[in-house]
């Protein structure tokens, strides 16, 4: 199950810092399969993205450099808030969750 | 860690390692260091492919995190922080990372530090979600100190009883100081053999090293003093009486 990631309040995600982080080709076109599609995105990666540096640079800039510092994962089904503080998302489950 | 006694007897994690403690691991050079040559030591064990870049987890003691952020950025960590205890299981997509390492956490995993905690069903949990978050082929490697032999047993038990293959690698088994373990645990491939532990007579024969252990040794008739009763020692008697004007 994806998490959604929503902002802290009702507004937009807030607080989001953009690091400048390496760029390894290699490493993206390796993730690129790993992650998960939602929402907005279109349903399937562009043919030949490998070569397309373009295309990896985009990905890298979301995957790597974005960070939310403020904010939560919300899981579609049960509605239940992962809070994001300080861009570290606390995925600590209560006890009469686990 | 000044005191002899366990971290784990004292206090559950979060309350052990406060702002205090935790600063501890970042301005105190010597526990930095043995860190960094545990972690690296770590990495070698994972014997990841050299020619494509890897997706790493790291598992620490998740308080380090939670209640000491600014110890963690201090020490500029790369790569994103996430706050969860392992005992609750991972759940990221099959097959994310490519290898975990995992320094002094798991004996934590050990305790009940709460009333629902049960350590079999949290190893459990742990190291089956853990398998299922691994590709193919892929390494785990935990340094950890285990307490006692049935702690071991406990752990490697639920770690093959999830899925993995492997066992324990120990550096420098003869010493007591410089002992580390580390449990190498492979994902979905069955390698023929474990790698040497660092200190073993397969790697270097120091002259430390124990070379007889199974072989009693007479080891006084070196000190002087030949064996009680023999041609030698009467000789040598003789001769020492005589040179004491007897």
């Amino acid at each position: 199950m994806d998490l959604k990631l929503v902002g802290s309040g009702e507004e937009e995600v807030s607080n989001v810092v953009v690091n400048e982080v390496d760029f390894n080709p290699e490493f993206i076109s390796r993730m690129i399969p790993k992650v998960g599609r939602s929402e907005g995105l279109p349903a399937e990666v562009i043919p030949d993205y490998e070569n397309d540096e373009e295309f990896l640079k985009k990905v890298h800039h979301v995957l790597l450099e974005v960070q939310v510092e403020e904010g939560s994962l919300v899981c579609p089904e049960t509605g239940r808030k992962f809070p994001i503080k300080n861009g570290i998302p606390n995925m600590l489950l209560n006890e009469d969750e686990v | 860690m000044a005191s002899g006694r366990r971290p784990e007897h004292q206090a559950p994690p979060e309350v052990f390692y406060n702002e205090d403690e935790a600063r501890k691991y970042t301005s105190n050079s010597r526990m930095i260091e043995i860190q960094v040559q545990l972690s690296q030591r770590s990495v070698e064990l994972l014997n990841l492919p050299e020619d494509k870049p890897c997706f790493l987890l790291d598992i620490g003691f998740d308080c380090l995190i939670l209640d000491s952020t600014d110890v963690a950025i201090e020490r500029e960590v790369e790569g994103d922080l996430f706050h969860h205890d392992a005992g609750q299981g991972l759940y990221f997509k099959p097959g994310t990372f490519d290898g975990c390492v995992s320094i002094s956490a798991l004996q934590w995993l050990c305790n009940a530090d709460k009333k629902g905690h049960n350590p079999v069903k949290r190893l459990y949990k742990f190291f089956s979600s853990l398998y299922s978050c691994l590709s193919r082929g892929s390494r785990a490697v935990f340094q950890f100190y285990p307490e006692n032999p049935q702690q071991v047993e406990l752990i490697t038990m639920q770690a093959m009883k999830a899925g993995f293959t492997g066992g324990l690698v120990v550096d420098y088994p003869n010493s007591t100081r410089a002992k580390k373990i580390f449990l190498c645990l492979f994902a979905g491939v069955v390698m023929d053999k474990l790698p040497k532990g660092l200190g073993t007579e397969e790697t270097n024969n120091e002259q430390n090293t124990v070379q007889y252990s199974g072989q009693r040794q007479r080891t006084k008739v070196k000190r002087g003093k030949s064996i009680k009763n023999t041609k030698n020692w009467i000789k040598e008697k003789k001769e020492r009486r005589r040179r004491q004007g007897k």
